[in-house]
């Protein structure tokens, strides 16, 4: 971005430069104290007293590190990072194919693209508690798909995800795939729109079929795409919540804890809030992780192109 | 494969004209046919069964139209539905959530879009910086946040009130706003602002003599994406609001996952449609605007 030169205040005097822009400067004063206050101030402040030994309300009984120690030995935790890390993997990888895979495909200059478009997208409008209470309904064993099945006549057929500590997670995938996936088509969609005609007409010339073309040429040049969805998808993962309590509520038993819940269970349940800091500056941490190489690969990459 | 657009001028030296009925066709269509089926299986299976009665839910087939259409649990759900000891149904919960929505799309987007003004014509020093930070700040898992801000609201007095849930949706809606905003008023010819400057216009009067009115497109977009955002917020409702106060979500969440009593599901059906109505007619009626409204959301820097 340029600075835009005013010629009509020009930067004469060094008194007048705090006054300078003053209205801006003025109206600017919420975004300063959301991001300073808040945004920096909060998580600072989250991650310091994540070594307090905090309880009902925070205080200043330093305990190094035993919040993460506890943290760390704690069932739950453990069950809520496996079940993220399950949820995760499966959601990045089949979001980007299932996303990629219907860009795709209304890409071919079909008809009815619209109305194709406004079938997969219209879950994204719903919230996750209406989409976890709706999947939670199809999944019922006694009324939904299950039932269903057995009442055509397979009676041992058995698809109870909902109810069942190891399937659990993949009840979850199911509604989240069925919210999320839309999102990443339009995405995907506006990427492969940004594809130059010239490209499909030289793969053509080459005699590449249509399914290589997309995977040695369309993808590598959809790399930014790719990058911005991917970061969508995994910041979305990690604060996976309404999701959870809508449908399972974390059960059968723990089985289907994530992280999210787990902060607020302690922050706010369990009134263990050293805890609860400690469990949030993990998440914060594994952001940390992911946005790094992200930036990098954004940013450092543009100054070098 | 379905690719039917080399130009007419072609003529015969041009590919052969493919069939409608190919075979890469009837699989293409095939899959996005199926495939539509799973997406609006959840939205059928929930409409049938809200307008059904519960004898005949418990004969089983959830997937079947209702022989006998009633819209009761539509009834009983807006205004029987029990939480805990409250038994007036869902319309306590669309109450509040409107009268969230409403002062919360309105002072954040105010907010947002004069911030995005001056980040793009008057910038100062730092402004970029501030930027930047909240930028950043939008990939903070809101869990860091959650209790920093219950001590700022209860030093503001405001904890457990829709004015301090109207202040948290205001501060987590800036970041992806701004942005709008910024990249939007970016986009305007820099003649025009100057000129203005020339005339002796000030900050507030190019906002809104000059910016505003060329602005309208960008500001629909910015209700769509806080209406249907805040609309579907859960967990800031949970935590910065009391029972009296719970947005129609939280509202929903414990009348259908509360343990007391017989499952209604006829009626938590009508109420997962009633609160997931708001944005769904958003959607339908706002069209290509909302896949704006989310691609700017999506697309960020």
């Amino acid at each position: 971005m340029t600075v835009i030169s005013d010629p009509h205040v020009q930067p004469t005097k060094r008194p007048r430069r705090l006054f300078k822009n003053l209205m801006a400067k003025l109206a600017s004063i919420p975004m300063i104290l959301t991001a300073l206050v808040v945004f920096v101030g909060g998580t600072a402040w989250t991650v310091v007293y994540s070594f307090t030994g905090s309880r009902m309300l925070p205080k200043t009984n330093w305990v190094g590190l035993d919040q993460y120690e506890r943290l760390w030995n704690s069932d739950r935790w453990i069950i809520s990072i496996t079940n993220l890390g399950i949820y995760g993997s499966c959601s990045l990888v089949l979001t980007l194919v299932i996303g990629f895979s219907l860009a795709a495909c209304l890409d071919r200059k079909i008809r009815f693209e619209s109305a194709f478009r406004s079938i997969f997208l219209y879950p994204f409008a719903l919230s996750f508690v209406v989409t976890g209470l709706a999947w939670q309904w199809i999944l019922n064993p006694d009324f939904g798909v299950q039932s269903i099945v057995r009442g055509w006549g397979w009676e041992s057929f058995v698809f109870n995800p909902l109810h069942d500590a190891n399937t659990v997670i993949y009840g979850l995938l199911i509604a989240g795939l069925w919210q999320g996936t839309g999102l990443i088509m339009c995405i995907m969609l506006a990427g492969l729109r940004g594809i130059d005609e010239d490209i499909w007409k030289a793969t053509r010339v080459d005699g590449i079929g249509t399914i290589k073309t997309y995977i040695v040429v369309i993808i590598p040049m959809m790399r930014p795409v790719f990058i911005t969805s991917l970061v969508l998808i995994a910041s979305g993962i990690i604060k996976l919540y309404d999701l959870v309590v809508a449908q399972t509520g974390g059960g059968p038993g723990l089985a289907s804890e994530v992280p999210a819940k787990y902060v607020i269970e302690y922050m706010f349940r369990a009134q263990n809030l050293g805890q609860g800091f400690a469990a949030s500056t993990m998440m914060l941490c594994s952001v940390v992780v992911i946005l790094i190489p992200w930036a990098y690969l954004e940013f450092g990459g543009r100054k070098r192109g | 494969m379905a690719n039917i657009t080399t130009g007419l001028s072609d003529g015969p030296r041009g590919p052969k004209p493919k069939k409608a009925f190919s075979r890469a066709n009837i699989i293409l269509y095939g899959t996005l046919i199926m495939v539509s089926m799973y997406y609006l299986l959840p939205l059928y299976v929930m409409i049938m069964t809200s307008l059904k009665g519960m004898p005949e839910i418990r004969m089983g087939n959830v997937f079947g139209p209702p022989m006998e259409i009633t819209f009761e649990p539509w009834v009983k759900a807006w205004s029987e539905a029990c939480t805990g000891i409250n038994c007036d149904g869902l319309s306590r919960g669309f109450g509040n959530s409107v009268r969230i929505l409403i002062p919360s799309v309105l002072l954040s987007i105010s907010i947002a879009s004069v911030n995005g003004y001056a980040l793009s014509n008057w910038k100062f020093k730092g402004s970029e910086v501030f930027f930047t930070i909240l930028i950043i700040g939008a990939f903070i898992p809101y869990q860091t946040m959650l209790y920093p801000i219950v001590i700022l609201l209860r030093e503001l007095g405001l904890m457990g009130s829709i004015g301090g849930l109207v202040l948290v949706h205001t501060i987590f809606g800036m970041p992806i706003l701004t942005l709008l905003f910024r990249n939007y008023f970016a986009s305007i010819p820099q003649e025009l602002f100057s000129a203005a400057r020339v005339d002796g216009a000030g900050f507030w009067q190019i906002y809104f003599q000059i910016m505003l009115p060329m602005a309208l497109p960008i500001f629909v977009v910015a209700i769509i994406l806080q209406v249907t955002g805040i609309w579907n917020d859960f967990l800031f409702g949970v935590i910065y609001t009391k029972p009296a106060t719970y947005p129609m979500t939280v509202q929903l969440n414990n009348i259908v996952n509360s343990v007391q009593g017989i499952k209604e599901y006829n009626v938590n059906m009508a109420a997962t449609l009633l609160t997931g109505l708001v944005p769904l007619i958003i959607y339908f009626a706002s069209g290509k605007l909302f896949v704006r409204g989310i691609a700017a959301g999506a697309v960020k820097g």
